[in-house]
């Protein structure tokens, strides 16, 4: 069966997927890498700051702990590391794109 | 139905509580263990001959990293939570009998050889809390208090070592303490040195005499011999891998289990892909095993013909087992994402593995590698028997 729409509906379906494109992008994460990192965030930055990100061997992730810090900056330590601590680089598993949304969401107190 | 047996019906009808253990259910608890379902704060009592999940128990808080022990007798287990709670699980009730929260932020704990004693390992506030095992009440608080400005210092590594004491590493500090609970009174805490930096986890040996912590911010490892009248820490393997570069540790390894396997102990590299095989008599390396990638957990077979291996992210689902008289890998297998922990049979039969994002418990053969069952489990990750209770350093 061929679905045949008007004209006008096309147009408007074509605008609405690229709007929600174009929000995806600003986002710079998709829905499924979202729930990724969020996963990766609670389970595996866990190890060390918690699985509730209160904290453990690492400093607690909570909003209070990046108060008057940078996204960017969080970003950079997340990709980089902290030399001399036990703080891996997640640079190679992370893209910067990623890294800046858990920054994000870690100063926003999102993370899922 | 006679009028007779309706009536009898009726009489065990009302006289048996609901879910209560009837005497057709009773049971040792020398089969048993524990499970722990660290996302939703709950634990699950098995019986492990027969591969058997009995019953979860929740209520018992953040389990995001948790541990356990097991009293004498076997009947309880003690839970250690993230959150600073020590709970203490009824096996045979199938109940919390008593759970307090006993610090803000907590990484384990031991029970004395006498087992009267539960002592809880705090990175918050940073010290040991030492309980009375059967009521849980407070015996004794050692803040780790170290430097002259008065910081307490996240401890770990906290084991019972012969003759009731307590052997824990500060973190932040780099010493090793030592609290003697042997005479009555107020124990006796004695400072036995220097570890180097970053101390994140220590062992002692089955024999009770070896305690030997790893470091993360430099090379070499930690060791005190107990069995000496004046215990100190001296350095050991300090050019182990001198010179080379590190790889990132996106988890950091666990020492409990690095048994002494045939002569030799086998420890997970810290920032090498590798295992390292010390001998245990004279603490020189005598080789090495290059692994899939950064070890987690070495756990021997109780034989020590064995070791089995699991990973850090993101290399998580693969598990190698490493052959000792030859030091070879002769088996390798991808149970499933984040195989996390690993337990064997008492005498070694069979291994139990945590499978966390496949919410599943899987048991395998250690001899034909054969995988023997799958028990669910949701977000399975220590897996503890209750044969712990016998031995030291557990």
């Amino acid at each position: 069966m061929k679905l045949h729409l008007p004209f006008w509906l096309s147009c408007a379906l074509a605008l609405a997927v690229s709007c929600a494109a174009l929000a995806a992008r600003a986002e710079g994460v998709a829905d499924a890498r979202q729930n990724e990192l969020n996963y990766l965030v609670r389970q595996d930055c866990g190890s060390c700051h918690g699985m509730t990100l209160k904290g453990g061997l690492g400093k607690p992730l909570i909003p209070a702990t990046f108060d008057g810090v940078e996204p960017e900056a969080i970003a950079e330590v997340i990709l980089d590391g902290i030399s001399g601590t036990p703080m891996p680089p997640w640079r190679g598993l992370l893209s910067e794109a990623d890294a800046l949304w858990i920054a994000e969401n870690l100063k926003a107190g999102t993370i899922k | 139905m006679t009028l007779l047996r309706f009536v009898a019906i009726l009489i065990v009808w009302f006289v048996t509580p609901i879910g209560a253990v009837n005497a057709a259910e009773l049971r040792g608890t020398g089969d048993l263990g524990v499970i722990i379902e660290r996302a939703d704060g709950s634990v699950c009592i098995i019986a492990t001959t027969r591969h058997e999940k009995l019953s979860c128990v929740g209520g018992f808080g953040d389990l995001s990293h948790a541990s356990a022990v097991f009293s004498r007798d076997e009947r309880y287990a003690y839970i250690f939570g993230r959150d600073g709670g020590l709970t203490k699980l009824d096996l045979l009730e199938r109940k919390i009998a008593k759970r307090i929260l006993q610090a803000g932020n907590s990484i384990g704990g031991a029970i004395s050889d006498d087992g009267t004693l539960v002592a809880v390992s705090n990175y918050k506030p940073g010290g040991i809390k030492v309980f009375d095992s059967e009521s849980l009440d407070l015996v004794a608080d050692i803040p780790a208090i170290y430097g002259s400005d008065g910081a307490r210092s996240k401890t770990v590594g906290l084991v019972d070592a012969p003759g009731r004491r307590f052997v824990f590493t500060l973190y932040d500090a780099g010493e090793i303490w030592m609290a003697d609970f042997s005479k009555s009174g107020n124990p006796v805490i004695s400072k036995l040195g220097k570890t180097g930096s970053q101390p994140y986890d220590a062992l002692i040996t089955g024999d009770g005499r070896h305690y030997i912590a790893g470091l993360f911010g430099e090379d070499g490892l930690a060791h005190v011999d107990l069995w000496n009248a004046k215990p100190h820490t001296e350095r050991i393997l300090e050019n182990y891998g001198k010179g080379e570069q590190k790889l990132p540790v996106y988890k950091m390894p666990h020492l409990e289990g690095w048994a002494l396997a045939g002569g030799q102990f086998i420890l997970p590299g810290v920032g090498h892909h590798e295992l390292l095989a010390v001998d245990a008599k004279t603490f020189k390396q005598t080789g090495s095993v290059k692994v899939h990638g950064q070890p987690v957990f070495a756990v021997s077979r109780p034989d020590g013909r064995q070791v089995w291996v699991n990973f850090a992210h993101p290399l998580n689902d693969t598990i190698q087992v490493v052959d000792i008289p030859t030091l070879k890998i002769i088996h390798e297998f991808k149970p499933g994402p984040a195989a996390l922990h690993m337990e064997f049979a008492p005498r070694g039969h069979e291994v139990w593995l945590s499978v966390r994002d496949s919410n599943e418990v899987q048991i395998y053969d250690t001899r034909t590698f054969e995988k023997r069952a799958t028990i669910s489990i949701r977000k399975p990750s220590g897996i503890f028997f209750s044969a712990r209770a016998h031995r030291l350093g557990l």
